[in-house]
């Protein structure tokens, strides 16, 4: 065992410590969100009492001390991804608001009819649509990279695709409906090798994996702050600067401009230039605290922890007959999506909340991988550095007492 | 003598009543799904198919003798049950009746939460279905003064 003290980090978020239905909670809806620890509410809190103020424009002290923290949260996050110049970290609203940045952006200069576009039978809705508006905007063609029935992506499908015409690869670092971790670096050293960069959707990686964008050599890296125990409205696009110089601005407006005349505007350097309008900057700064937070406790002692609820989750679910499990990836992270016999996953799960069990059931935004399972959706458990072995075992026993109701 | 609506949910009411833990109540709503008027297999079409986030519901209705009866069905069984609870309340009346009723028995058996448009389980609008095809039947049954 790790020596991962989770009884003591359990205490550092307020919302675990309640009862939900007479019970306590046991908190499985991490890949949705992720609760808050007590030093980002703190932060939050803080920041509103004593230093709110507008960033960037006005000249008053207030307003110098929040740019301040603004501009120092863009580093932390370019050192958390271990990116090479904050010039490389646009805030966003979150991942969606990321990706669609990127494909109206990069759409409009180097999207041409007939142009491929290559993405993955797992992704997230929010990987889709936004290539899929560009695709019809420019006539571009969406390739997609097939899956094993473990839940792993088909590498050679993957190598097979890549050709003269693709412009891009987007796909998941981590899917949100199986857990896969997707073999990332390998991904891109193949883009790459064809001349084609490749945007990776981090939503559900961030809280689980390392993501070095230097050492994955990806050219775009997307991730939302809420998903990293951050606050909500915050987001992350990485982009390297080769590629964001090249890019025009997707939305117009404040900050982002350099001077504007009714008849020509001049648009600020990187990474303003994507910056438009009054930012989420209070979130900006949570969200440098929850990274700061994560450091704290170690990315590295979060992976083993986390590997150890894998293993455990996987043993206990896998040993009830009638449980059938989606994702079976060798490298994976501790999200667990299944069905219970032919019982409907939502049925499953109001009977799970009604145990203090919160899960998600449903197509996880993820219709297609629905599609390529053949079923219309399942129940999914995602779990958190905070959760622990005894919650998998409320989770079997909820199980069982679901079985014994619609049996 | 035909009961009203209001005196099928007041009934309702007095059923589950006698239910305190919500174990109970769910076992109750798993046996009603089983009495549900099931909807004949045919019409489980996208036409009757009543869109919810989480389960699918399926609801037709057909006009008899001044009267609405619905059928139905769901792929997940509480919510079969509460779809054979609505349609037990709603089913025989006219669609004056119906389009007049207040459905107050919903939050007196604690089944609120699930009946919220925050869950998307398509029970508000299979309400809201029941109530147009109310509609749609008072307006085809009305005299057409127009000729």
């Amino acid at each position: 065992m790790s020596d991962f003290q989770v009884t003591q980090i359990r205490k550092d978020f307020p919302v675990l410590q309640q009862e939900i239905n007479g019970k306590p909670l046991v908190y499985f809806d991490n890949g949705a969100t992720a609760q808050k620890p007590e030093v980002v509410i703190r932060c939050m809190d803080e920041l509103y009492r004593t230093q709110y103020a507008p960033i960037h424009r006005s000249v008053n002290w207030l307003s110098d001390q929040m740019t301040t923290r603004y501009e120092n949260a863009r580093e932390t996050v370019r050192k958390h991804l271990n990116a090479y110049s904050t010039n490389e970290i646009i805030f966003t609203n979150g991942t969606t608001s990321s990706i669609n940045l990127l494909a109206a952006s990069f759409g409009r200069v180097f999207i041409r009819p007939g142009d491929e576009i290559i993405l993955s039978v797992m992704e997230h809705h929010s990987n889709i649509v936004p290539w899929q508006m560009v695709r019809d905007q420019y006539g571009a063609v969406l390739k997609i990279i097939p899956i094993s029935d473990e839940g792993e992506l088909d590498m050679e499908a993957y190598e097979g695709l890549l050709n003269e015409k693709t412009r891009i690869v987007a796909v998941s670092h981590v899917s949100n409906t199986l857990g896969t971790v997707n073999p990332v670096k390998e991904i891109v050293r193949l883009a790459h090798e064809a001349d084609v960069p490749v945007l990776l959707d981090g939503a559900q990686a961030i809280p689980h994996q390392r993501a070095d964008v230097t050492d994955l050599d990806c050219d775009f890296y997307a991730f939302s702050g809420h998903k990293v125990y951050g606050p909500t409205g915050i987001g992350v696009l990485y982009g390297k600067e080769k590629w964001l110089e090249k890019l025009p601005p997707w939305q117009g407006g404040g900050e982002m401009i350099d001077r504007v005349t009714f008849e020509k505007t001049t648009f600020n350097e990187l990474p303003f230039k994507f910056e438009a309008g009054t930012m989420p900057f209070t979130e900006a700064v949570g969200l440098a605290t929850a990274l700061d937070y994560v450091n704290g406790l170690g990315l590295n002692r979060i992976i083993a922890y986390e590997e150890e609820l894998v293993d455990y989750g996987m043993r206990a679910l896998s040993a009830l007959e009638q449980v059938k499990i989606f994702g079976r990836a060798t490298q994976k992270v501790p999200v667990f999506s299944f069905l219970v016999g032919d019982i409907h996953q939502y049925d499953t799960g109001m009977v799970l909340d009604k145990l203090g069990i919160a899960v998600r059931t449903g197509s996880h935004c993820t219709m297609p991988l629905m599609d390529r399972l053949g079923i219309t959706g399942t129940v999914r458990a995602s779990l958190s550095f905070y959760n622990t072995t005894d919650e998998i075992d409320v989770l079997v026993t909820g199980l069982k007492q679901v079985i014994q109701m619609f049996s | 003598m035909i009961k009203t609506i209001d005196e099928i949910q007041n009934e309702v009411i007095e059923e589950f009543a006698l239910l305190t833990e919500w174990m109970d109540k769910y076992n109750y709503l798993i046996e009603l799904g089983r009495s549900i008027p099931l909807i004949d297999s045919k019409l489980k079409n996208e036409d009757h198919l009543i869109r919810g986030c989480q389960s699918r519901v399926w609801l037709e209705a057909r006009f008899e003798d001044d009267k609405i009866f619905f059928t139905g069905d769901s792929d997940a069984i509480i919510t079969k049950g509460i779809a054979a609870l609505l349609i037990r309340v709603m089913s025989g009346h006219t669609p004056e009746e119906i389009l007049n009723t207040e459905l107050f028995f919903i939050s007196e058996i604690g089944l609120k939460e699930n009946l919220s448009p925050t869950r998307s389980n398509g029970m508000t609008a299979m309400l809201r279905q029941m109530k147009y095809y109310a509609l749609a039947y008072q307006a085809k049954n009305k005299p057409n003064h127009a000729d």
